[in-house]
């Protein structure tokens, strides 16, 4: 985990996960993203960085529409999930949020057990069709989110009684449980002690085998130990996206290389 | 002189002591406040809290004494043989106030001059008969001792008013003094205030909370009085309540179970009305309604809280009574005689319970944090999978208290069940018979001119404090739920 991970050049040859195009976003007047294009590559990690501020929570939260639950949020753009406009009239968000999940940077298991934590999004969404599967759905995510020795012989406790990596890595969980093909992750650590960040890290790196992961993060140490590819934002603008590897060693831009020099922000 | 002019005064003193304090402060840093420990008016604040706090202190203890001296005092002149069979020293003592009262007026009339008023060998026909010129009504006959009493009564009163504004004006003048010359750059009126901000809010808290005490011991005692005149199993467990105003009330049935049942049974319905409605108006409120929708609807909603209850009892006696009897009465279904009933008072009841729910529930489910909100809507649930799974189980023991808050105010309530309900007491297991609350019973007993020794009459204050002890048990069980709740979050 402490070196870069290898990049994958073919990456730039697969078609896109998730293809932005021109996406504009407005809190009331305040123009909070202006004119970004990306390409996000599955089955990689994508980081976003930049200061405070600059719009990267922003924009991750309209790859989901989560944005939609602010009321003065409009966005303008396309943005292309396999080919199909997230925004289009006829997409259900709903839909479109368990096929692409969400880690946030506070752990917010709900005030329920463990089990009932997991469960929750495939009781919503009709997953398991008797409680055989559903345990099997539960037993999986914890496993796959690494929290199943911890967890089998209390998942009757409640999930706000872990500890704070143990909560988030519940919430990742969470997320799997419904099967996304995409998992958003805002500044999943920013909560974590080192332990568990590096837990959560070692947990992102892993995932990546089945998922497409975008994760928003501060520590641009972090960005360069779990990221094959990463996004510099600063003040609405994508200012520059590349291999992890070229961006923290070959910056093209001037602020990135201030940025990652650690001139600002 | 008048207490209203003392209390002027006082607060005269108090307003220069605190120019006075801040000047000596000010002066003894040169003028300069930076050199003092607290800011100018600082000091004179610590002045001007000198002045009125003890001064006032002993205004209020004066007050509450002097009557009890000068009446003990007087009631000493009035010997037994002058009180009439059947009276009492306090009547006559009534009487003596009358006659003090009567030459006061006179007096401030011109019809009397001081002397005249004071003179103890003045004859009391000629007393009585210049007071009756004077329209001053006195009974029939003042009798010697007690215009002797009356005169007394007043020389000690003017002397105890006299002792009192020098008392008070002493020590505003004395507190004054000791503020003043305290004050120097080094003193620390800050701190001084502060404690004496602390002894104010303290004594505000004491004030709500020991005439809470004051409360239940008036009604302690009257019915452990009710008590020793009437069984006590016999108003527990009574199934009956017919009160009989004759004979002092001996013969009446005096059983509580009737108007428990009946309390119980209105709040019932009404909380099955005001319950759903009101949660469900505050999930729309909190989790649907668009910011615009929210500022005016809740507002609106809010306003059922502010209309009087006797308003919603006219509501339920001329438009909810008759619609529910055109649609259950004689003429519909056949079980209800006439508009007074459970059901029209529980109606009522629910609706005005209505922003009581909505509006607590509303601000508990409004400190659901958002975090929870967004996981839920993270994995693709819907906004009302979210209210559902998500919300409500995590504001619940809130709601509950929320509910248990209605409850008690359901409980206690009057106007409506008067107007609503009917007046008998009745066991029934039908809503649309008439039936009647504990609250409205206390009402009937102690409007009607009973004897305040019958037990007909005193009976309400054993139906009061039962009600207390229920509606006490219910908030702390609230309380108890709301405070759990909110350690859930922090």
């Amino acid at each position: 985990m402490n070196e870069m991970p290898n990049i994958e050049q073919a990456n730039d040859m697969t078609e896109s996960k998730i293809s932005a195009k021109k996406v504009q976003v407005y809190y009331g007047d305040t123009h909070a993203i202006k004119d970004v294009d990306i390409e996000i590559q599955p089955k990689s990690v994508t980081a976003f960085i930049g200061p405070s501020g600059c719009g990267k929570s922003t924009f991750l939260r309209t790859l989901n529409r989560m944005n939609d639950t602010i009321d003065i949020c409009r966005v303008e753009g396309s943005i292309k999930i396999d080919e199909e406009d997230i925004y289009d009239p006829k997409v259900d968000p709903v839909q479109l949020r368990a096929k692409v999940g969400m880690v946030f940077q506070k752990p917010n298991p709900f005030p329920k057990s463990i089990y009932d934590n997991i469960a929750y999004g495939p009781r919503i969404h009709g997953l398991a069709r008797n409680k055989q599967e559903l345990d099997d759905i539960v037993a999986s995510s914890l496993q796959k989110a690494g929290l199943w020795e911890e967890a089998k012989n209390r998942l009757d406790e409640p999930g706000t009684g872990l500890s704070g990596g143990q909560q988030q890595r519940l919430c990742i969980a969470r997320a799997i449980a419904v099967s996304p093909e995409v998992i958003l992750m805002d500044e999943p650590c920013s909560a974590l002690d080192p332990i568990a960040t590096a837990k959560v890290e070692e947990l992102i790196d892993e995932l990546r085998e089945n998922y497409t992961i975008v994760i928003v993060t501060h520590s641009m140490q972090q960005a360069a130990r779990v990221s094959q590819r990463t996004a510099f934002f600063h003040l609405g603008i994508l200012v520059e996206e590349g291999p992890t590897q070229d961006i923290f060693t070959n910056p093209k831009d001037k602020r990135t290389q201030d940025y990652i020099t650690g001139r600002f922000g | 002189m008048p207490v209203i002019w003392l209390i002027l005064i006082v607060l005269a003193i108090a307003v220069v002591g605190y120019v006075l304090g801040r000047g000596r402060a000010l002066s003894s840093a040169g003028g300069e406040p930076i050199k003092l420990h607290s800011l100018p008016s600082y000091y004179g604040s610590n002045v001007a809290m000198k002045v009125v706090v003890p001064a006032f202190l002993i205004l209020v203890v004066w007050l509450l004494a002097q009557p009890l001296i000068v009446n003990n005092s007087v009631s000493g002149m009035i010997p037994e043989s002058e009180i009439a069979e059947g009276s009492s020293r306090s009547l006559v003592l009534a009487e003596v106030r009358r006659a003090a009262s009567g030459l006061d007026n006179a007096v401030a009339g011109g019809l009397m001059t001081e002397e005249f008023a004071r003179n103890a060998r003045a004859d009391f026909n000629d007393v009585t008969q210049r007071l009756k010129d004077a329209g001053q009504i006195v009974t029939s006959q003042i009798t010697q001792p007690v215009l002797r009493a009356a005169q007394e009564y007043r020389i000690l009163n003017a002397t105890g008013n006299l002792l009192m504004s020098v008392a008070v004006i002493l020590a505003a003048l004395a507190g004054a003094a000791w503020g003043v010359l305290q004050t120097n750059s080094h003193f620390r009126a800050r701190n001084t205030v502060e404690q004496g901000v602390k002894v104010l809010l303290i004594a505000a808290a004491s004030i709500a909370i020991l005439t809470t005490a004051g409360i239940v011991f008036s009604l302690v005692f009257n019915t452990f009085e009710f008590f020793r005149i009437y069984p006590a199993s016999d108003f527990f467990f009574g199934l009956t309540w017919a009160p009989t105003f004759s004979g002092r009330g001996g013969n009446s049935e005096l059983g509580i179970i009737p108007l428990l049942w009946g309390t119980f049974y209105i709040s019932f319905v009404a909380l099955a009305v005001a319950v759903p409605i009101g949660l469900f108006a505050a999930v729309y409120l909190s989790e649907y309604a668009g910011p615009k929708v929210r500022a005016v609807a809740k507002p609106l909603l809010e306003i059922l809280a502010g209309i009087p209850t006797i308003v919603y009892g006219l509501f339920a006696l001329l438009t909810v009574g008759p619609l529910l009897v055109s649609i259950f009465g004689p003429d519909g279904v056949g079980i209800m005689q006439a508009g007074t009933a459970v059901m029209t008072a529980g109606l009522v009841m629910g609706i005005m319970l209505i922003p009581f729910v909505s509006s607590l529930s509303d601000d508990i489910i409004n400190a659901v944090p958002q975090a929870m909100r967004d996981g839920s809507y993270g994995l693709g649930a819907t906004k009302s999978e979210t209210v559902k799974q998500v919300i409500l189980p995590a504001a619940l023991p809130g709601i509950v208290g929320a509910i248990l808050l209605a409850a008690s105010r359901a409980i206690g309530e009057t106007m409506i069940v008067v107007l609503g309900a009917g007046a008998a007491a009745r066991l029934s297991l039908n809503p649309f018979d008439a039936m009647t609350t504990v609250t409205a019973k206390i009402v009937s007993q102690l409007t009607g001119d009973a004897d305040f020794s019958s037990p007909v009459a005193l009976v309400a204050f054993a139906l009061g404090m039962t009600l207390f002890v229920v509606t006490l048990g219910l908030n702390i069980v609230a309380l108890y739920i709301v405070r759990k709740y909110r350690e859930q979050y922090d």
